[in-house]
């Protein structure tokens, strides 16, 4: 792994004309220079990200999000699903009902408000379960390879090959007097995570063949180690990547769901149930549609931002590039 | 996905005025001047039959609107669901219990073979018999010879010669013939029962449509027909043919539709009852059907039995804003239910005695609610109404569980089941937790279609349990009623039992919501909702 | 290499029994009773059901299910539909419909997000990028259904420019529309990951050289940085493939297209087993190809890869 390069070394010295009287001693050179910082990868990262004002834009924007999802009651003073009278349906913005209602006749800026925190869960209990997955399986399949990668990714085959929504229909029929949150994000993550272990897996491919993994190799570092020291660090790259976007999918997955029926029942708030409800008056209530859509966008737009911006901060070469 | 269930029935007994029926002859005249193209197609929406072909196995209306295409039975319905006689020359019995069946002369299927008394009586047999598991055997139930748990013959058929066959019923029924232009009397040619399998791909009928070639039937795409130019009875078609395209959903069909791939469409989806009417004008169409929506409380939960849940059931019914959900959920393609059956089957009826329990009243309803709160308390339970998810049902449930919420200050859920298969079994099983959606629609134009099936104690479709020999005693006496009227005078009374009881809480009947393309014209929709495809003309 | 290719398709045959035995226990798990839903709300006869049940081998315990089903299969026979019709001939008809769709799908991404990512990594920072990021967030923020139903209503309806369902036989032209739409998902994949990998490889040493060796741009971006940085990108490619055969349930439901996941969805909406196993292990067959071809292609990509 590239150490980064102390800058004050290699500034430009003044030119010695004439050869100093005391050469420096050997020591001096073979020493470690202990007393500077520490310096690891995460560290490093850390520094450079809060050089960012894209990482504290997102950051801003998913803190927010979480308050809402965490504390909705200090945003909206409508209980969530109560008093929908029909004669509101689809209807226009009224004092306190600043986005007007749903086609029940349901407030919708409560409704957004609510749904934050199911769709914000779903999102991040799917990114968790794919990226825990994903990441142990893609990483022991590339970097042991032989029957390891065999094994591991035929066992990725297996889950891959099971259409998701086979597994969420079975999954939320099976299980369907529990179905809330956690029921849901199984059956979406749970057939997802072969993606994420094949991208890291070809990713480790190139990277195991690098020299600093023949160097570390070379000075007896574990094989275990290197691989979680070493190797995967410098594979995650694209996985951060496929990951934020694969939970902005898991938040539309969840919608997607709702559309065709094997979603969570409408008592939970969730954007997704908004949207795919509101679809059906498209073309008559286009605003209706339109609401928890920009929430929706703004939550995936902030965690494809930070998942940017972190790639960004652990890739050495891309930092060094900049 | 939506995917119509509804079940199919038909034990028609009075009703319709179709008593007289000898009298009836060949109905009325055919639209004297058919102006469109005679070689023209006409396509429209349907879907892919869940069976092979074989009348007596298409209770589905995907296959059902194709099998009554391609054959024809004794008698044909008109738009009204009046009969006209179609192969029969008559149907005459002087005790409503043998009957003897004539057939016009020079009928013949498409493969040149003539229809004779032995088509009709081997197809029923064909039908009926146990080992051969057809879904329509039970209408074969009143026949003599009828077993439903052994192969055994139908010794009431016999043939008397080529033209003639008698029927002997296990018990009287006057109106027996209004059955028969259901797909399951169909005849069938000899060739069927070569290779039955076989058969149902490539069906030979008698019927004004027969299959434009060997491969007409695409799977999962589209059926090709073309007009049958044997055929000459009461549905000789006046254009060229029909080719029936298959879709899995209904805003696709309705996509098609407006960008002029089809001429015809049966059913406008839900994201489409706002606009489909300005859109369309007058090609646009909503009128009744003959389809009973509501819902029912299972007898066996605690609150819904005895006193209790006769006071719990109406305080629901009146909970519930009728009016108001069929204009803002359905934009007027529903019409609140004031019976138990429809308006199109004669005897229906806006002012049966009792019906003010439909009447949106939130003060009766808090009244009553709080009357069986006195008797137990219904406390925190959830209300909670089940319904399969792919059937789009949601938005009308979240409406009405709402409505309740809202009147009785309860919590009121929807209950989504991922399938219908799911939601199936916890209805047989009696494993409810609150109410379940209830749909029926009619195969026959008959007040008993709508009541015997459903609330007869051990029926099969009764999944909820509900028993009543006051109820039960008027629908006999109805069934054995000499006259119409006076056989409708007592469906009515049974259902004012049932509206005292409140078996299933009616909601409302279905319309059925279609249009038409500017290529056609003369776009009928028949009692069944099915459009009169013989009669419209093209180009 | 051949030894490789070999090795990897023996390991198509514990992933088949794998991937059966796994879907055939979800679906035999389903609750209710696919024979009596098939009927609607009005039973048949008593009777009736059961010897549907019995003829379907559903009234068997489980494993003995799975097994007359294995038999079947490896005498070439993925048993029949509940609507009464071969499985092979349903497998015949919806496969090749969906392998176009998918190709054109994959060919539509691949061009557009290639290039569009390709740009984005080469001017990082740049209004072009900035634009691409936009576009590529809208699409996936939005779920399909909507911009199925949007793009079938604009550019079909309303504009005219393409056919809104698809016809009889499923032509090529009328399904670029739902191409376009399948596109519009793995669009932005596709643009994150060449934008990335672009970055990435461009600030390689190896760039540097071949800059430095006086290589104009026009070569080094094919050649040098583009090839490169392919790897990702051809895997997500590959495993995207595999996703359309499966996962254009709502697509081909929009545009009715006669396909894999139109017809699959269907099936396990019935709970029909056999049906639904049939298209799984057709579906593993092929992803597995589909796979094998992309490792193999890591090799031509990156010489390092060498397959043992």
């Amino acid at each position: 792994m590239p150490d980064s390069i102390d800058t004050t070394t290699s500034k430009p010295r003044p030119e010695h004309f004439v050869a100093p009287l005391e050469e420096t001693p050997l020591e001096a050179i073979d020493t470690i220079k202990a007393e500077g910082k520490p310096s690891n990868l995460w560290i490093d990262a850390w520094a450079d990200l809060r050089r960012r004002p894209m990482f504290w834009i997102s950051a801003a924007l998913i803190l927010v999000i979480v308050f809402i999802a965490l504390f909705p009651g200090l945003f909206t003073s409508e209980p969530p699903n109560s008093n929908c009278q029909l004669a509101n349906s689809n209807g226009a913005p009224t004092e306190g009902h600043p986005l007007g209602f749903t086609r029940q006749g349901c407030d919708v800026w409560s409704r957004i408000v609510h749904g934050a925190s199911t769709s914000l869960s779903v999102g991040i209990i799917v990114t968790m379960l794919v990226f825990t997955l994903g990441v142990l399986f893609g990483a022991f399949a590339g970097f042991y390879g032989g029957w390891v990668d065999g094994l591991l990714s035929r066992i990725g085959d297996i889950f891959f090959a099971i259409p998701y929504i086979l597994a969420a229909v079975v999954i939320m029929s099976v299980l369907a007097d529990y179905r809330n949150v956690w029921v849901i994000s199984l059956a979406i993550g749970l057939f997802a995570w072969p993606v994420t272990a094949r991208v890291l897996r070809s990713e480790i491919l190139r990277v195991k063949n690098s020299d600093f993994v023949t160097a570390a190799t070379a000075i007896g570092v574990p094989r275990f180690k290197i691989m979680w020291a070493h190797v995967v660090p410098n594979s995650i790259a694209p996985v951060i990547v496929i990951t934020t976007i694969a939970l902005a999918g898991a938040i539309v997955a969840e919608a997607t769901l709702s559309f065709l029926g094997v979603g969570l029942p409408s008592t939970f708030m969730s954007w997704g149930n908004d949207i795919a409800q509101a679809q059906t008056t498209l073309r008559t209530a286009p605003q209706v549609l339109l609401y928890p859509s920009i929430a929706l966008s703004l939550t995936v737009f902030s965690f494809i931002m930070m998942g940017e911006v972190i790639r960004d901060a652990l890739d050495p070469k891309a930092r060094a590039q900049r | 996905m939506k995917i119509k269930r509804f079940g199919v029935a038909a034990i028609a007994l009075a009703a319709a005025g179709a008593l007289a029926l000898t009298g009836c002859s060949t109905g009325e005249a055919e639209p004297s001047t058919p102006a469109g193209d005679p070689e023209a197609i006409i396509t429209t929406n349907g879907s892919e039959p869940q069976n092979p072909l074989i009348p007596t196995n298409t209770t589905e209306t995907g296959g059902g609107k194709i099998v009554t295409s391609l054959f024809a039975g004794l008698v044909s319905y008109d738009a009204e669901g009046a009969i006209e006689f179609d192969m029969a020359e008559s149907i005459e019995s002087e005790d409503s219990q043998s009957w003897t069946v004539t057939l016009k002369e020079g009928k013949t299927f498409t493969d040149g073979s003539p229809v004779t008394a032995n088509s009709f009586v081997d197809a029923w047999n064909y039908g009926a018999l146990y080992s051969n598991a057809q879904s329509a055997s039970y209408f074969f139930d009143n026949i003599e010879g009828f077993s439903y748990t052994e192969d055994s013959e139908l010794t009431g058929l016999n043939v008397v010669d080529d033209l003639t066959f008698t029927v002997d019923l296990v018990a009287p029924e006057a109106d027996w013939p209004l059955r028969l232009g259901y797909t399951a009397y169909f005849p069938l040619p000899e060739v069927a029962f070569e290779d039955i399998e076989a058969f149902g791909e490539n069906p030979v009928g008698n019927g004004p449509y027969m299959f434009a070639g060997e491969d007409a039937w695409t799977h999962e795409e589209k059926i090709d027909l073309v007009t049958n130019p044997d055929y000459d009875g009461v549905r000789t078609p006046v254009n060229g043919g029909l080719t029936i395209v298959f879709y899995t959903s209904q805003d696709t069909a309705y996509a098609d539709l407006q960008a002029g791939n089809l001429d015809v469409l049966d059913a406008v989806p839900d994201s489409a009852l706002a606009t489909f009417e300005d859109e369309f004008g007058d090609r646009a169409v909503n009128q009744a059907a003959a389809i009973f929506q509501g819902f029912n409380m299972p007898y066996y939960l605690e609150h819904w039995s005895g006193e209790e849940g006769e006071l719990r059931r109406a305080a629901l019914s009146m909970s519930i804003n009728r009016d108001e959900i069929t204009d803002v959920i359905f934009q007027g393609t529903r019409t609140p239910a004031s019976d138990f059956t429809s308006p199109v089957i004669d005897g229906w009826s806006d002012s049966l005695a009792g019906a003010e329990v439909l009447e949106f009243n939130p003060e009766e309803a808090q009244k009553l609610w709080a009357e069986a709160d006195a008797i137990a308390p219904y406390g925190d339970t959830v209300f909670d109404l089940a319904y399969n998810a792919d059937g789009g049902h949601q938005a009308w449930v979240d409406a009405v569980v709402n409505s309740i919420a809202n009147t009785l200050g309860i919590e009121a859920v929807g209950k989504p089941y991922p399938t219908f298969a799911a939601a199936l079994d916890d209805r047989s099983n009696a494993k409810l937790t609150g109410g379940t959606r209830a749909g029926w629609q009619a195969d026959y134009p008959s007040l008993y279609n709508f009541l015997a099936p459903l609330y007869r104690t051990g029926a099969g479709s009764n999944y909820e349990g509900y028993s009543s020999e006051e109820f039960e005693t008027l629908l006999d006496e109805g069934a054995a009623a000499p006259a119409v009227d006076e056989a409708t005078a007592k469906y009515q009374e049974a259902q004012e039992v049932l509206l005292k009881d409140l078996p299933a809480i009616p909601l409302w009947y279905s319309n059925v919501t279609g249009a038409s393309a500017e290529t056609v014209d003369n776009v009928v929709f028949g009692w069944d909702s099915v459009p009169l495809y013989t009669e419209i003309t093209k180009g | 290499m051949l030894w490789y290719t070999g090795k990897r398709l023996l390991q198509v045959i514990p992933v088949l029994l794998g991937a059966t035995f796994l879907i055939y226990f979800m679906v035999f798990a389903m609750p209710g009773d696919p024979i009596a839903a098939l009927y609607g709300d009005r039973p048949p006869a008593p009777g009736v059901i059961d010897q549907i049940r019995e003829q379907y081998h559903l009234n068997d315990p489980f494993i003995v299910q799975y097994f007359y089903y294995l038999i079947g299969i490896f005498q070439g026979d993925f048993g029949v539909t509940y609507s009464g019709q071969s499985v092979n001939d349903v497998l015949a008809r919806t496969f090749p419909v969906t392998i176009r769709l998918a190709l054109l799908a994959v060919f539509i991404e691949m061009v557009f997000g290639i290039f569009v990512g390709l740009i984005s990594g080469l001017r990082k920072g740049g209004i072009f990028d900035a634009t691409g990021l936009g576009v590529s967030l809208v699409l996936i923020s939005l779920p399909i259904f909507v911009v199925g139903f949007v793009a079938q209503y604009f550019l079909a309806i309303q504009l005219g420019w393409f056919s809104p369902t698809v016809g009889a036989g499923a032509p090529l032209e009328d399904l670029i529309l739902p191409a376009i739409v399948l596109a519009s998902i793995s669009f932005a994949q596709i643009v994150r990951l060449t934008r990335s990998s672009v970055i990435e490889t461009a600030g390689l040493d190896f760039v540097r050289t071949a800059y430095s060796k006086g290589l104009t741009r026009r070569r080094i971006v094919p050649v040098h940085i583009l090839r490169n940085s392919l790897i990702p990108v051809v895997t997500y490619l590959g495993t995207d493939f595999g996703t359309l055969l499966v996962g254009a349930t709502v697509t081909e439901g929009i545009f009715n297209v006669p396909g894999v996941g139109r017809t699959l969805f269907q099936a396990i909406l019935r709970g029909e087993g056999p049906t639904i196993v049939s298209f799984v292990t057709v579906m593993v067959l092929l992803y597995l190809v589909v796979n094998l071809l992309v490792d193999l292609l890591y090799a031509v990509l990156d010489p390092r890869i060498r397959y043992a």
